[in-house]
């Protein structure tokens, strides 16, 4: 094995288990919605990358069509999330999470 | 080579990240996102998935990263307050979060021999095999994600429109 030339897969997987752990950790910890919204799409992205990694290294194309799909779910989700967002600040006139506790609007 | 840059954007990636959990104002957690998100496109390269390397930088650090930073402007986004919810959410997330990596980074670590190497420019899915699988045998689901698309738009505006 050359070292240099190869990277294990482990290292990958490694690589998205931090970046969803600080996703998770950011949107328990966080208080202002907007950020807490994005800590959702770092998780999404932590999981996109062990799809492009186990792609790669069993060689099915599945992998990255789900990527794909992800990516789209994603930009629908973020339209609709900061439009919910917009209306929560029209509504409420504040963006930490501690204060917007009712369903109502 | 191949191992320099992936510690790069690697480190990069939890680089950015971290700086997102430790910033308090959103504008800056945005930006750091960018950052992270641009380093795995990079990593994608690496992984031999070009197309998606190109959709993460225009679909992910484009186009949903303009929104957010837009929607952080519109609302004019300052510093956020620490309240005393956060209190119980420090005493559960950092440990929360710290058993999940641990357990994760345990397992792989462990079945590391099993998983095995990743090599460069060993890539199989080429965007051909990659196009021929999306357009011709999942043409439906393709289909029904525009269908999703045009909903989501149609929500955002009808939430986003002010009430008269």
């Amino acid at each position: 094995m050359f070292s240099g030339s190869v990277v294990p897969v482990s290292w990958y997987l490694i690589l998205s288990a931090i970046l969803f752990s600080i996703g998770v950790a950011a949107f328990l910890i966080k208080r202002n919605i907007i950020t807490v919204f994005m800590s959702i799409e770092l998780m999404l992205n932590a999981v996109n990358l062990a799809f492009i990694v186990f792609a790669h290294r069993w060689h099915q194309v599945g992998g990255q069509i789900f990527v794909l799909f992800v990516m789209v779910v994603a930009a629908a989700e973020a339209a609709v999330g900061l439009a919910i967002i917009i209306a929560v600040f029209r509504a409420r006139n504040t963006l930490n999470v501690d204060q917007v506790d009712l369903m109502k609007l | 080579m191949y191992l320099v840059l992936f510690l790069i954007f690697g480190g990069l990636c939890v680089a950015g990240a971290l700086n997102l959990l430790f910033q308090r104002h959103p504008i800056n957690s945005a930006l750091s996102l960018i950052v992270v998100m641009s380093s795995l496109a990079v990593l994608y390269l690496l992984l031999g998935a070009e197309f998606l390397a190109a959709a993460q930088v225009i679909v992910y650090s484009g186009a949903i990263m303009v929104l957010f930073t837009f929607v952080i402007m519109l609302l004019n986004a300052g510093r956020e307050e620490r309240t005393h919810g956060s209190k119980a959410a420090y005493a559960i997330g950092i440990p929360g979060a710290a058993a999940l990596l641990g357990a994760l980074v345990y397992i792989f670590l462990s079945n590391g021999d099993l998983l095995g190497p990743t090599l460069l420019g060993a890539s199989w899915v080429v965007p051909t095999v990659f196009s021929a699988t999306l357009f011709r045998d999942l043409l439906l689901p393709f289909e029904v994600t525009s269908v999703l698309l045009l909903v989501a738009i149609l929500g955002a505006v009808a939430l986003a429109r002010k009430e008269h």
